[in-house]
């Protein structure tokens, strides 16, 4: 008996410590293609713009080029490479920049309450039910082409879905007892709540961003795919699968689809990797309660 | 500030939001280094009573009388006077430890924030709670300031939070029901230790507590709340023997005692009343045994009745 309670102890540890396979294959691919991003001029066996004709709509699995080529012959692996760091890098824009004022808004109508939920909520709501691409497609009509309107518009459009959730936890939280005792301890109002209810919204925060990152990377391909995200000759993802519209037609689907792929698995990993974090910090913060 | 202030002097306070009173006339005062109990049942308006000296009241509250913290008033303070009132004369210790600390900061930082706050270093700020837990009894402090408040028991938490309420040298420190959450071994220790840290700091105490035998054990002076109003104020040391006001010997009859031959318990008859529901007069006469028709008249006076001040017409038949 006295010898199990030891042994059944450390197996305990050791399951809390060990992540879940799907979560260590997100991190895994998340970080192959970060590394393949930052790290293209180095590993790219080709300049991702340099074309040629004598090698266009090569399969997969050919010499010199291992993911194929497109039309005019553009090395499908380097273009891959190069596109990762855009499609990567604008929605996180995207994802911070909503992160921020969906946290803002969210926190000042829990915190405030009355009115200025009111109207803030409203406004929430407004935002919420205009659709994100068309927003963004119309600053970027007024704005002309390029990434920093089309990151913008989304941010904005992504507020709300970060705003509700954080208010409705905020409320949730501020209503416990070691709010009060901060405040008695003569604390203000926006130290106790950025202090110590931020930290304690962060468990939904973290969930909501990876769920926001997901969509903005396919909003974002959506609209370089329109045309109107990243202009040629810089690639990103969505522009890929564009230009490859007509080597669809030609029986040449790889250079669609392997961008496709990577979009597609990108968004899955990410969106693991944000409800295992959410989830872990939030047993946590419960384990906690209940000790 | 001159040092003969009171810690806390409550005088005729009414309390009422819209046309619900909550506390009629209550009137508590708590000297320096003094421990005072405020003892009454759910609904009886104690913790209400305490909370107005944080200059904390109901939303929509109005309230007349005075509530004075070390000299400061508190009812006509402002935002910016309540907040330094709290961070350097008044503490508050509340019921459950383990709801009062913010769970996911470490204890170092729930014990360190308030002296930051007043703008002590980092390191100076870190020396005093190492030394105030080493003064609550806490094992390791160092280690205890990188641990986070679930890894300590209840009790222990709870000395953690009096360590935290005692940092900022307060002159009053509100105790609302402090052992309530905890198991009943724990309760003595943290009792015993709320008086000698108070005694060592020479903090005014104001103990909120439903339990009339530990209040009158601990207390210098207890006052019994029924119904938003104060029945009684004793001497700690005589509540025992001489009850005056039938309300108190009521809960004390109620209380089962382990010293002396067996006694049957009575419990108090009927229910306890919030002030807004009190018949006239007496509130207490309808499950008062000695009540008369002239208890419906008026609200009784406080008097002084041997030790004691009582609010109520023939405390002789209560004491003779």
């Amino acid at each position: 008996m006295t010898l199990t309670i030891p042994a059944l102890r450390v197996r305990n540890v050791r399951r809390r410590r060990r992540h879940p396979l799907g979560v260590c294959l997100a991190v895994a691919f998340l970080l192959v293609v970060a590394l393949a991003g930052l790290l293209a001029p180095l590993l790219a066996p080709h300049p991702p713009d340099a074309t040629s004709l004598s090698d266009s709509l090569l399969p997969p699995g050919s010499r010199d080029h291992w993911l194929g080529t497109d039309a005019t012959g553009r090395d499908v692996l380097s273009r891959l490479m190069y596109g990762a760091r855009l499609s990567l890098l604008a929605p996180l824009g995207v994802v911070l920049l909503s992160g921020l004022l969906g946290t803002t808004i969210g926190l000042i109508a829990a915190r405030a309450g009355g009115w200025a939920d009111a109207v803030l909520s409203r406004g929430m709501d407004i935002v919420f039910a205009f659709p994100s691409l068309l927003l963004a497609m119309l600053v970027v009509a007024v704005s002309g082409p390029g990434l920093a309107a089309p990151i913008c518009a989304l941010a904005v459009s992504y507020t709300p879905f970060v705003g509700r959730v954080v208010r409705s936890v905020a409320i949730q939280e501020g209503a416990r007892p070691y709010m009060e005792s901060y405040r008695v301890m003569g604390f203000g109002e926006v130290w106790v709540t950025v202090r110590h209810l931020l930290p304690n919204v962060l468990p939904v925060l973290i969930a909501q961003s990876a769920l926001s990152f997901g969509y903005a990377l396919v909003d974002l391909a959506s609209l370089s795919y329109l045309g109107l995200g990243v202009r040629p000759p810089d690639a990103d993802w969505g522009s890929m699968i564009s230009q490859a519209r007509s080597d669809l037609l030609q029986g040449a689907p790889w250079s669609a689809l392997i961008p496709g792929v990577a979009v597609l698995l990108t968004v899955v990993s990410v969106n693991v990797l944000g409800e295992h974090l959410g989830g872990s910090v939030g047993r946590t913060r419960r384990e906690g309660d209940h000790a | 500030m001159p040092e003969d202030h009171d810690a806390l002097a409550i005088a005729d306070l009414s309390l009422a939001v819209g046309a619900t009173p909550l506390l009629a006339d209550v009137t508590v005062r708590v000297g320096r280094g003094e421990t005072v109990g405020l003892v009454g049942e759910s609904g009886s308006g104690k913790s209400l009573t305490a909370r107005t000296a944080l200059g904390m009241r109901p939303r929509g509250a109005r309230a007349t009388g005075s509530v004075t913290v070390a000299g400061v008033d508190v009812l006509t303070a402002g935002r910016r006077t309540l907040r330094d009132l709290r961070r350097t004369r008044v503490s508050m210790v509340f019921q459950d430890p383990r709801a009062s600390i913010n769970p996911v900061r470490r204890v170092g930082d729930y014990l360190t924030e308030g002296l930051r706050a007043r703008g002590v270093p980092a390191r100076e700020a870190t020396e005093r709670a190492l030394d105030l837990l080493g003064q609550v009894g806490i094992r390791d402090p160092r280690g205890a300031l990188r641990r986070f408040p679930h890894e300590f028991s209840g009790g222990m938490l709870q000395r953690v939070v009096i360590a935290g309420a005692l940092s900022t040298e307060p002159d009053l420190l509100l105790a609302d029901e402090p052992t309530t959450a905890l198991d009943v071994t724990t309760q003595a220790e943290v009792v015993g230790l709320l008086r000698t840290m108070q005694r060592a700091h020479g903090t005014g105490m104001l103990f909120v507590t439903h339990d009339l035998d530990l209040a009158a054990a601990l207390c210098d002076r207890v006052y019994v709340m029924y119904a938003g109003r104060i029945v009684e104020e004793a001497a700690g040391s005589s509540l025992f023997a001489a009850p005056a006001h039938p309300y108190t010997r009521a809960l004390l009859e109620a209380s089962p005692s382990v010293h002396g031959d067996r006694v049957a318990i009575k419990a108090v008859r009927g229910r306890p009343r919030a002030l807004a529901e009190a018949p006239s007069g007496c509130a207490f006469r309808d499950r008062c045994p000695l009540a008369g028709d002239d208890c419906a008249e008026t609200v009784p006076a406080p008097r002084a009745h041997g030790t004691s001040r009582v609010a109520c017409l023939r405390p002789e038949q209560v004491t003779p």
